[in-house]
């Protein structure tokens, strides 16, 4: 079958599994190697492919929830959008979102997705508390930050290295309002941007959208938009309907000029210094879901998201030096989004760190492996590190560079057999 | 009264059919043989919606149960949708009697006898719904699965009379047609992309369509025009083709 992730590169063919029963995994966890778990595909690289594919998607089953404390138990094919869909009328939202609610939950604990809040409440694995997981030997644990410290911090972002997880106990935060709050801030150049950003980390949620394609002394040119959740009540939220494009866009539709005119139309539409608005969740959280399969636009030969961070203390430097060759290469990025993170978690592979991260999507074609691993030297020179969940092409070096915790993770993975057992393309070019 | 009555509860179309009721609102009694196995299931519905879920067992080849089933049932269903199917094997069923009365009982044989008496219940009361999934496969026999076409082509007819019957007594009976679904029905076969429809997608279908009273539903939609072709293609070439 062919399996692909969301930028749909690479096509590979693979075999993929199902199980309904416990006793149906533990055969193939026994007869096979090579396994990658994988969820509703939307990893933009090949974190979740494999030559063995384990489809969790269809382990679908709400268990539980607890009406005080806000736990809700549930299998790990469960997506977040089903959890909103069940719970967000009932006043309940996510402590942590990323920026689709169409992973699953499995998926959110295998890459510790963060979200517009994590300065506040950190990576999804600070909401867990606590999953099973089948291990490489087929037996099932019982995984908490507790009871098995060292399991959850290879697990919590192990992008599925470490077994297949098999349900799991989160948190869910109160809220009385579908709506949100949101202030938007329009900013010259980086220097304002990050002033901005520094201004407002007291609001919950945070990010900007920036303008790759500014040059000069427009470099870092944003919009920045904060919110927090309103208290009106109103909680008749209704998962919309996507919209869908039907065809894959002919690859000369996107290009620098047509970005350079989005990019100037949506910087553009806003007119104040600062402005107020009130949107829904949807909106606020998710502005990509409303077109079902936007991955399309980048054409057949898909596409790759750069994702980023670099510390504190290094950001502005190395922000300013990634944006002025991304501008010089002249490739076009439709989304850029910037954020500023709070503290980095225990978690041997999680992205986060203090810091700035900067996310942009290019579309697959010869040149811009290139231009790539010129941003991963300016990356690494400033001590940060790239995304797994959205890789698909970094090099050993400069992963590792990235990650001080990576022999801590390798060396669990060799004493525990997980090595050959669980296997993904990146985890093979990366050697984890 | 906010019960829907679902047999052959353990279907995947039928699952996806019981979250679509419960998502608008609706409690439901899933009906199927050791229907405990769908506690999980239930629980699934119950913590997503906070509906009633109750587990009812039936056997719909145990004809003379079926009164008691319903009898049993201490709210009365606002309506009932069968998602009962077996296609068994053509080729063992053409060789082997068991095998294609298995196929006939099951699809029209049981549902006859239960719907019965439902649609009595219904009649007296003069209202409810009924929602009975036939098959593309009984608009035309063809040689690959003709048995399991021909116990569709049978309920497809009791449906369509059904209707007509209870049209005074405003119950409205519904026929759905898919065409290929993915399910567990039909796997391991190499289903056309294009044709073949999510169960998710047909539950929704059914929703819509019982809502708005609509007498069949093709679903995918598609189907109607594949089937009209089909339909439509003279015998005496149709039969020296391979469909």
């Amino acid at each position: 079958m062919n399996l692909m992730s969301w930028g749909m590169y690479p096509k590979i063919k693979s075999t993929v599994f199902k199980f309904d029963k416990k006793k149906t995994l533990r055969k193939i966890i026994n007869e096979h190697d090579k396994l990658i778990p994988y969820g509703n595909g939307r990893s933009y690289g090949d974190s979740a492919l494999s030559s063995n594919i384990i489809n969790v998607r269809p382990k679908d089953y709400f268990i539980d929830f607890n009406e005080e404390t806000g736990l809700l138990h549930v299998q790990t094919g469960v997506l977040l959008l089903e959890i909103l869909e069940s719970f967000v009328p009932r006043g309940w939202f996510l402590k942590v979102t990323p920026g689709t609610k169409l992973i699953t939950v499995g998926g959110a604990i295998a890459s510790d997705i963060h979200g517009k809040n994590h300065h506040i409440e950190g990576c999804f694995s600070e909401c867990i508390k606590e999953f099973k997981i089948m291990l490489a030997d087929g037996e099932v644990v019982t995984c908490s930050k507790e009871a098995t410290p060292e399991l959850f911090r290879v697990t919590c972002g192990g992008q599925g290295l470490t077994g297949i997880i098999l349900d799991a106990k989160i948190y869910l935060k109160k809220i009385n309002s579908q709506y949100i709050n949101q202030t938007t801030i329009k900013t010259k150049n980086l220097k304002e941007t990050f002033k901005a950003f520094e201004d407002y980390k007291d609001k919950p949620y945070s990010v900007a959208w920036i303008d790759c394609l500014a040059k000069g002394d427009k470099i870092g040119k944003c919009l920045l938009m904060v919110g927090d959740f309103r208290d009106d009540g109103k909680l008749n939220y209704k998962v919309k309907k996507q919209k869908s494009i039907s065809i894959n866009f002919p690859s000369f539709v996107l290009n620098n000029w047509s970005v350079r005119v989005f990019n100037w139309l949506y910087y553009g539409k806003v007119k104040q210094k600062v402005s107020k608005q009130i949107v829904d969740i949807d909106t606020f959280f998710y502005p990509l879901d409303a077109i079902g399969n936007w991955n399309l636009i980048y054409g057949k030969s898909g596409f790759t998201q750069y994702q980023f961070i670099l510390p504190k203390e290094s950001s502005y430097e190395g922000l300013e030096e990634i944006l002025t060759a991304i501008s010089k290469s002249g490739k076009g990025s439709f989304l850029a989004v910037l954020k500023l993170y709070g503290k980095a978690n225990d978690n041997y592979l999680s992205f986060p760190m203090e810091g700035y991260s900067l996310a942009l999507d290019f579309r697959i074609e010869k040149s811009l492996f290139c231009l790539l691993d010129k941003l991963d030297e300016i990356v690494v020179k400033y001590k940060g590190r790239i995304y797994l969940a959205k890789d698909v092409r970094v090099s050993k070096e400069t992963f590792e560079k990235g990650y001080p915790k990576i022999e801590s993770f390798r060396q669990y993975r060799k004493e525990n057999k997980m090595d050959s057992k669980f296997q993904s393309l990146q985890s093979k070019r990366v050697e984890i | 009264m906010s019960y829907i009555l679902i047999i052959g509860a353990k279907s995947d179309i039928a699952k996806a059919i019981a979250r679509e009721y419960a998502k608008h609102g609706y409690d439901l009694y899933l009906a199927a043989r050791n229907a405990d196995e769908l506690k999980e299931f239930a629980d699934d519905i119950s913590v997503r919606t906070q509906r009633m879920v109750k587990l009812v067992e039936l056997d719909i080849l145990e004809y003379k149960s079926h009164k008691n089933f319903y009898r049993n049932l201490e709210d009365k269903p606002l309506g009932v949708i069968s998602a009962i199917g077996y296609l068994g094997e053509q080729e063992k069923a053409q060789a082997d009697f068991t095998e294609a009365q298995q196929i006939m009982d099951t699809n029209y044989t049981g549902v006859v006898s239960l719907f019965n008496i439902i649609a009595d219940d219904f009649e007296k009361r003069k209202n409810g719904f009924i929602v009975g999934i036939s098959s593309v496969a009984g608009d035309r026999g063809r040689k690959s699965n003709y048995i399991y076409g021909s116990s569709k082509a049978a309920l497809t007819t009791y449906l369509s009379g059904l209707r007509h019957r209870l049209y005074d007594a405003r119950v409205h009976v519904l026929t759905v047609k898919p065409g290929f679904v993915a399910t567990k029905m039909t796997k391991g076969m190499d289903l056309p992309e294009k044709l073949t429809a999510q169960p998710e997608v047909v539950a929704e279908d059914i929703y819509k369509a019982q809502k708005k009273g609509k007498n069949t539903l093709y679903t995918k939609w598609i189907w109607k025009w594949v089937m009209l072709i089909i339909k439509n293609i003279p015998e005496h070439v149709f039969k020296k083709t391979s469909l």
